[in-house]
């Protein structure tokens, strides 16, 4: 196992989250995953878009990718794809991946390239300073909405699992060694995982606290059947009580990476074939 | 006596779906072997049957590369392509078809007839047709008839003997129905064939855009298809598996631009292809490419906008597009290839500019020059060697050292003990954000740096006659060089000559010179006059005119011609 520390950054950086938010304790969990792993920084690329969530990478040493607003997905499955050894992680908030990144999230879960989805969920614009996200609830008020939300709120585990993803969970940053745990699994997983981590946003998000996750979210215990898709729709539909663990997973689905290219070894190792040019070009005459 | 010599114009034109595309890939293959000249351009409407389509074949004595507005021969499928093209056939014209279907009940309407149904049935099927229009092609010009069932015999070897039979016969059929036709008319061509040609490769703009993008050690696309810009995709699709390429076909264009710089990132070598549409929806990613200093190429098939505009058709008006796409201010490079070997070298170009400064390079096209055919020398094919900036991360490295020439050695993930960081936001050099005034300068001076390089290594334009001693220049830039060498040539002023930009931006420093205390004008496919305007800015220069075209068509040699006489 892996030094823990080995990916904190220097004593003083800098960091732009407030205090108390939610984004905190999913750092932690990330590296401490990594450690237990066995990760090294060298071996790993976080990607991600824009938003208070997507300043992650900036808060450990991993290599990372920190794109555009909704634009963590397209560069993670090209970096996926040109080195399929490279541990690849995408990491945004839920403005970034459900709203701007929408398209996107659609799909990489259809092509299941082998990487990580870790979307920091509290269901706000944090970053943009408390506009609704396409996972707020109906009727919560906001800056825009001043009488609230009345569009329908965006359902990521149902649709995900709509588009056969083949891990989907929902995770909340209160506990850590579940997310932890649910988080290594999801590395793990070969193929698209999604986890859907709940942060509470001290600051903007009045409405779904810390308070309130513990009173709705509940684990699914050992006996339900992560193979059972209709079951775990059922979960991903109830937003009364809101299931947390390992919703749905199955193994076996090939991987993007395995069926776009032949070979596993990064695309800037290989050589450039001369003769298949020349042959190619002999076909012009 | 009707006598052709020397240039010919040989039009097919008929609905979508009737085999014209057929034909006129089987007659140049077969021209080209037979030794001459041949340069085809087509135009089509943006529907996948019917409408009125037509490829024009000029067969010449010297090498052309330019569209002509006279037609000598049209070979007609159907009753829309007389008044379809009626602006272009003249008295001379020679109208063939099958009598009944082109002319119908119109009664000025003089068309010899080729009985094509009469063959089909003949030959048991209409599938044959393509062939007989090819050996009736032929027949006229009194080709050699070897040449083409040789190339029968190898075409269809992969179908079997019986249906090499077929065409074999298919194409004897036609052939003397040709030559009785040219006897019957009086009609009589000469050309000169040249030994040279027959052993010439023979490809439209994508492909020798795509060969060189291949000869760049490219090995990853994601694009979107939009016309004329998916025929790259779809070459390389051809082409990955003997080339190692990924092929991505993204959910649209913002992916596929991010998908590339991703790419790259990681150390492959990234293009993503579209039209004007489809890249304003890449130009975030252009502006991606600018701060996280990751190299991008990008190709760019123009056709005539605003919106969906004319889908299938083509126009010079995305430089401005290109040249200020993305929010903020980054070097780049744009190249505008007017010939195959052109295209061949600029594509490797724009992926060692690319790579080798770290900026997003752009390739723009048009449909014009796409989709136009042509045969040159093998060796016009000019290899660069493809090189590869990456470097080996040490512990510690810093991904935007600050460097002289702004520079900073590019490592990837998992290569080395470093890491590598890229960010969007401004960044230290360690690639962290940073809201430091100083830092921002910096880092902005270094990447400006940069553009002292690519401007340095800019390519030279290419001088069309004697430009010191002219006193106009005309001046093209992309798919417009072909008709103005041909329109110097025919005009025959020692007064003026041309100039012609396979590079648009940056532009070399040195051309300023030349343009000092010249007239200039300048033709381009488009109604504010981008480069023109590109060229002021850039030169300070003032010009003195423009020939502008906006109406989805290449220029004619004819009306370049006319333009040019007019200048004083
Ligand atoms: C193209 C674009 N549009 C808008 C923005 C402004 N913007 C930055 S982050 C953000 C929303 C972030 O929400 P979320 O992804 O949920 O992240 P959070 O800050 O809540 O973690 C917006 C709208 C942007 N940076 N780029
Ligand atoms: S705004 Fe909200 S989500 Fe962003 S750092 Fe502050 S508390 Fe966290
Ligand atoms: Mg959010």
């Amino acid at each position: 196992m892996i030094d823990k520390k080995l990916y904190d950054m220097p004593q003083g950086t800098d960091m732009a989250w407030c205090p108390g938010c939610g984004n905190f304790p999913i750092l932690n969990i990330v590296k401490m995953a990594f450690a237990e792993l066995d990760i090294k920084p060298q071996d790993a690329v976080i990607c991600s878009g824009i938003g208070q969530a997507a300043k992650t990478p900036h808060y450990l040493r991993v290599n990372y990718f920190n794109g555009l607003h909704g634009r963590a997905l397209p560069p993670a499955i090209a970096i996926k794809v040109t080195n399929p050894k490279l541990t690849v992680i995408a990491e945004s908030g839920d403005g970034d991946t459900y709203g701007e990144g929408g398209n996107h999230f659609m799909h990489t879960i259809r092509r299941n390239p082998d990487i990580t989805n870790i979307v920091h969920d509290n269901m706000i614009y944090g970053l943009t300073k408390g506009q609704a996200s396409p996972t707020s609830e109906k009727g919560m008020k906001n800056p825009i909405q001043k009488e609230g939300v009345i569009v329908e709120q965006f359902n990521p585990l149902a649709v995900a699992l709509s588009l056969d993803a083949t891990f989907v969970a929902r995770a909340f940053t209160g506990d850590i060694l579940q997310t932890k745990d649910i988080i290594k699994a999801a590395i793990l997983h070969k193929g698209y995982a999604l986890v859907d981590v709940f942060q509470p946003c001290v600051v903007y998000n009045k409405q779904n606290t810390y308070q309130w996750f513990k009173e709705k979210g509940y684990y699914v215990d050992g006996s339900h059947d992560k193979t059972d898709k209709m079951k775990a729709m059922e979960l991903a539909f109830d937003l009364e009580r809101l299931a947390l663990g390992i919703i749905y997973q199955r193994e076996g689905k090939p991987t993007y990476e395995t069926l776009v290219r032949e070979g596993s070894e990064p695309l800037y190792e290989k050589s450039f074939d001369k003769a298949a040019l020349e042959n190619l070009i002999d076909t012009y005459k | 006596m009707k006598r052709f010599s020397g240039d010919i114009s040989l039009v097919l034109g008929g609905a979508a779906g009737m085999g014209v595309q057929t034909v006129e890939a089987l007659l140049v293959q077969v021209l080209k072997r037979e030794g001459y000249h041949v340069f085809a351009s087509k135009e089509y409407m943006s529907r996948i049957r019917g409408g009125s389509n037509s490829t024009e074949i000029r067969l010449t004595d010297k090498k052309r590369s330019a569209f002509v507005k006279r037609i000598d021969f049209l070979f007609a499928m159907d009753k829309d392509v007389i008044p379809h093209l009626k602006g272009r056939i003249s008295k001379e014209t020679i109208v063939l078809g099958e009598r009944e279907k082109v002319c119908g009940a119109a009664p000025e309407c003089h068309a010899i007839d080729i009985p094509f149904t009469r063959f089909a049935n003949e030959l048991g099927n209409p599938l044959y047709t393509s062939t007989v229009a090819v050996g009736v092609a032929l027949g006229i010009l009194r080709a050699d008839e070897g040449v083409f069932e040789n190339y029968l015999r190898e075409h269809f070897a992969r179908k079997g003997e019986e249906v090499v039979k077929k065409n074999i016969e298919a194409a004897e059929k036609g052939y003397a129905f040709g030559k009785h036709i040219a006897y019957h008319e009086g009609i009589e061509v000469r050309l000169t064939k040249s030994k040279a040609v027959e052993s010439e490769i023979l490809l439209d703009g994508t492909e020798a855009l795509g060969l060189g993008v291949l000869a760049a050690g490219c090995n990853y696309i994601s694009s979107y298809p939009m016309s004329p810009g998916t025929g790259l995709l779809t070459f390389l699709a051809e082409h990955s598996k003997d080339f190692g390429v990924v092929v991505d076909q993204a959910e649209d264009e913002i992916a596929a631009i991010n998908q590339g710089l991703g790419a790259w990132y990681a150390g492959a070598r990234a293009i993503v292809t579209t039209s004007g549409g489809g890249f304003d929806l890449m130009v975030e990613g252009v502006s991606l490419s600018g701060i996280i200093e990751t190299p991008i190429v990008v190709h760019v098939g123009q056709r005539p906008g605003p919106a969906t505009g004319l889908p299938t058709r083509t126009e010079q008006a995305d430089l401005n597009l290109v040249l200020y796409a993305g929010h903020g201010e980054f070097p780049r490079a744009i190249f505008t290839p007017g010939t195959g070997e052109e295209a061949f070298l600029i594509a490797q170009q724009a992926f060692y500019i690319a790579d080798k400064y770290q900026v997003p390079v752009f390739i723009l096209t048009d449909q014009y020059f796409l989709d136009s055919v042509r045969s040159f020398k093998e060796n016009g094919l000019q290899k660069i060697q493809s090189e590869n900036f990456i470097i080996e991360t040490k512990a510690g490295y810093k991904r935007y050292a600050i460097t002289a020439d702004g520079v900073s050695p590019r490592g990837v993930p998992g290569y080395g003990d470093g890491l590598v960081g890229i960010d969007s936001d401004e960044h230290d050099e360690d690639a962290h954000i940073t809201e430091s005034a100083k830092m921002r300068v910096l880092m902005h001076e270094k990447r400006w740096r940069k553009m002292e390089g690519v401007r340095d290594e800019a390519f030279l334009p290419t001088e069309i006659g004697d430009v010191a001693r002219a006193d106009i220049i005309i001046v093209s830039w992309g798919s417009n060089r072909g008709v103005i060498e041909e329109a110097l040539e025919m005009v025959k002023r020692d007064d003026v000559a041309g100039l012609h930009f396979h590079q648009v931006y940056p532009l070399p420093k040195k051309v300023k010179k030349l343009l000092m205390k010249k007239k200039i004008v300048v033709l381009e496919n488009n109604f504010s006059g981008q480069f023109t305007n590109l060229l002021k800015l850039e030169y300070g220069v003032k010009i003195t005119d423009t020939i502008l075209k906006y109406d989805g068509d290449p220029f004619s040699v004819e009306e370049v011609v006319e333009k040019l006489k007019a200048i004083s």
